[in-house]
């Protein structure tokens, strides 16, 4: 197999006497939907928040395409390539989508917004998802539904041409309908060559797209499995740590 | 969904003028009503006082109206930069006193008005440097440490003045501001280069957008906007233009204020929709985290708002100056209150993130209008003060309930 987008190997974390990651090891390949599962407080948040540069991970390798990286900020994540949508997406409502999409990275020509170049743009980051729920990129964030701004955000960061993102419960508060529409979004992400981590409680949806899936268990990786080896009562039983994975494949 | 080629993402600028206006009227309805309730507050104001008081729709009385709304209208616009982050600042009006304090001292210390105007912005600065510093590093909530400065100023300008001080201030080009007009001539040019200011900044906007080939909106908008602009305007100074004085001497001519505040509202505008800086004051105005995970300097932004707003305010305590011709220690303890009130009443969110400058404008003729209406019909300030608080209770409301309609609540749980 070629080399992951992002591996971690060895990862801890511990918030004083708390051990969190007690050692993850971790894979994510381009064009690929990876999948991190684990129980409420199993460390998924917490491995995440170590990507992002949130909260720097205290031990462990992390290796961006097979380069040693040591990520501590946010900015130098968004710089090599990591971007995360977050489950309360961090939008701003009182904003427009291309606003959102370019906030904080606007382009500027004589030191002025370029809104031409900017709406041009994230109408084509938007295309290139086929993203059809959206009426018009000048739509203030306020007046959009669940799942499109889910879809702004993820489109945000194709814009931002990430290698790797990262995306925390994106259908939790969907209907069915609009839980469709995301996940087909995540594969079209994956399919242009992105590599996707995505965090669920919800193993139908992780078995409609994912094509691996990560385990965690009280701060431990306990099996990263291709979807199509194992089953939705196999997972279960290593999310609920009454069943161990013996590494078969 | 059956159809294969994605479906065109619009832009809002597609259509004729027909479907313009519907897009326009679909989003009033939908919260976003901006100054209407106060253009049409204004409109209902002046029909019932110029219906009650003959002495309202008088060229004196107008003009007047104008210069005591130029002075409310810089307060509201200072503030606005620190409302639209959610914050408040109770402290600029005595802020600006204590400034124009110095500023006397300046003078009465022998120099030139132009250095003291100079010392007082820099006071500004510096006072909005400090709020800025323990709102955003230390995390005190604006309301209180702006209130304590507030109290603060008070006793400085105390110490400064004395007890019950007030001193004549005799500068010329100081009292001309809000004293003096301009040849009716200027008042003319001026306009006119504000009509080709803005025609050509849409024409500039349109091309660019052509150039990209995005869709642009008809023409006809933009003419239609510049055409009322200048209607309005151009009522205006023609109004101004006339002799307004009963006595001998004629007074005529636009104040000189009005073109300055313009000039203000304008950069200011400028500023906050077309800079970077002012993408990111809306953006922290409206989701504080979201925009530090954009990589936004929260801090930063938030301690430059309090700079320009202590700023600008100073410029009004300038103006006030001007109108009356003294400095006194009980200086802008109350206005503060009214220019919070113009920019609520204006439109301007106190919910952080929606707002325009000329909402502050609009609003603080609303509520110089209620002052000068009433005070023609001889009630007295207590009524005034009853109508203004009730005004803004019910700007308020219609804020609050807006921003439901528009499904802002779901941000803050
Ligand atoms: N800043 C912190 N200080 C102390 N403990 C923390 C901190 N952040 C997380 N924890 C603890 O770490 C553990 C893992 O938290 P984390 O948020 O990573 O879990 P999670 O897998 O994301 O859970 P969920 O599914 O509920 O989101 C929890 O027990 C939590 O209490
Ligand atoms: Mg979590």
């Amino acid at each position: 197999m070629d080399t992951p987008v992002i591996e971690l190997s060895g990862v801890k974390k511990s918030f004083g006497p708390v051990d969190v990651l007690k050692g993850v090891d971790l894979k994510a390949y381009a064009g690929k939907v990876t999948a991190l599962v684990g129980d409420n407080g199993a460390g998924k948040s917490t491995l995440i928040k170590g990507l992002s540069g949130v909260q720097p991970y205290d031990e462990g390798i992390v290796k961006f395409n097979g380069e040693a990286v040591n990520i501590h900020d946010p900015r130098q994540a968004g710089a090599i390539g990591i971007e995360v949508v977050y489950q309360d997406l961090a939008l701003c409502e009182n904003l427009d989508i291309v606003q959102n999409m370019f906030l904080g990275r606007e382009e500027i020509s004589q030191l002025t917004l370029n809104e031409s170049e900017m709406e041009l743009q994230a109408t084509k980051a938007l295309q290139s998802l086929s993203v059809r729920t959206v009426k018009s990129v000048r739509q203030k964030v306020s007046s959009l539904s669940g799942g499109q701004r889910q879809t702004v955000a993820i489109a945000r960061s194709v814009l931002r041409n990430a290698k790797l993102v990262i995306l925390d419960e994106p259908t939790a508060a969907l209907g069915v309908a609009q839980t469709e529409q995301v996940l087909n979004l995540v594969r079209r992400l994956a399919d242009s060559g992105v590599a996707v981590i995505i965090i669920s409680h919800n193993l139908v949806d992780v078995f409609k797209v994912c094509d691996d899936i990560a385990v965690l268990y009280l701060g431990r990786m306990v099996a990263q499995i291709e979807t199509s080896k194992t089953t939705q009562s196999d997972v279960v039983g290593y999310i609920t740590g009454t069943k161990t994975y013996d590494g078969a494949n | 969904m059956s159809n294969l080629t994605p479906t065109a993402i619009g832009s809002g600028h597609e259509g004729n003028l027909r479907d313009q206006v519907k897009a326009y009227f679909s989003r009033v309805k939908n919260g976003e009503m901006g100054a209407l309730p106060a253009i049409g507050a204004l409109v209902v104001l002046a029909g019932l006082f110029g219906s009650l008081s003959p002495f309202f729709f008088t060229k004196l009385n107008i003009a007047n109206l104008f210069v005591q709304a130029a002075e409310l209208t810089t307060l509201a616009a200072a503030l606005v930069f620190v409302i639209l982050l959610a914050e408040i600042d109770l402290s600029a009006g005595v802020a600006a006193g204590v400034a124009m304090d110095i500023f006397y001292l300046c003078l009465k210390s022998g120099l030139n008005w132009i250095v003291g105007v100079f010392v007082a912005l820099i006071f500004g600065a510096l006072v909005g440097l400090v709020l800025g510093w323990f709102v955003a590093k230390i995390g005190v909530p604006s309301f209180v440490v702006t209130l304590a400065f507030f109290l603060g100023f008070q006793g400085i300008a105390l110490i400064l003045l004395g007890d019950g001080g007030l001193f004549r201030v005799e500068v010329p080009e100081i009292k001309a501001i809000m004293n003096e007009n301009l040849p009716a001539a200027a008042g003319w040019g001026l306009l006119a280069l504000m009509l080709v200011i803005s025609l050509s900044i849409g024409l500039w906007d349109r091309a660019r957008r052509s150039k990209l080939g995005l869709a642009v909106r008809p023409l006809s908008i933009l003419l239609t906007k510049t055409a009322l602009i200048g209607l309005i305007g151009g009522f205006i100074v023609f109004f101004l233009n006339q002799n307004r004085s009963a006595a001998f001497k004629p007074i005529a001519g636009v104040p000189i204020v009005i073109p300055i505040v313009v000039g203000l509202l304008f950069v200011g505008t400028f500023v906050l929709d077309r800079t970077q800086f002012g993408r990111h004051l809306y953006a922290v105005g409206g989701n504080p985290e979201a925009a530090r995970r954009a990589g936004i300097k929260v801090g930063l932004i938030r301690i430059s708002a309090f700079v320009i707003c202590s700023m600008l305010a100073v410029v009004s305590g300038l103006f006030h100056v001007s109108r009356i011709g003294v400095v006194e220690a009980a200086a802008g303890r109350s206005i503060v209150l009214s220019g919070v009130a113009a920019a609520v009443v204006g439109g301007v969110s106190l919910f952080g993130g929606r707002g325009r400058l000329v909402h502050a404008a609009i609003g603080a003729m609303v509520i110089s209008m209620i002052d000068n209406g009433l005070g023609l019909l001889g009630l007295s300030a207590g009524i005034s003060f009853l109508v203004t608080g009730s005004v803004l209770a019910l700007a308020a409301t219609i804020d609050a309930l807006s921003r439901k309609r528009s499904g802002g609540s779901l941000a803050r749980s």
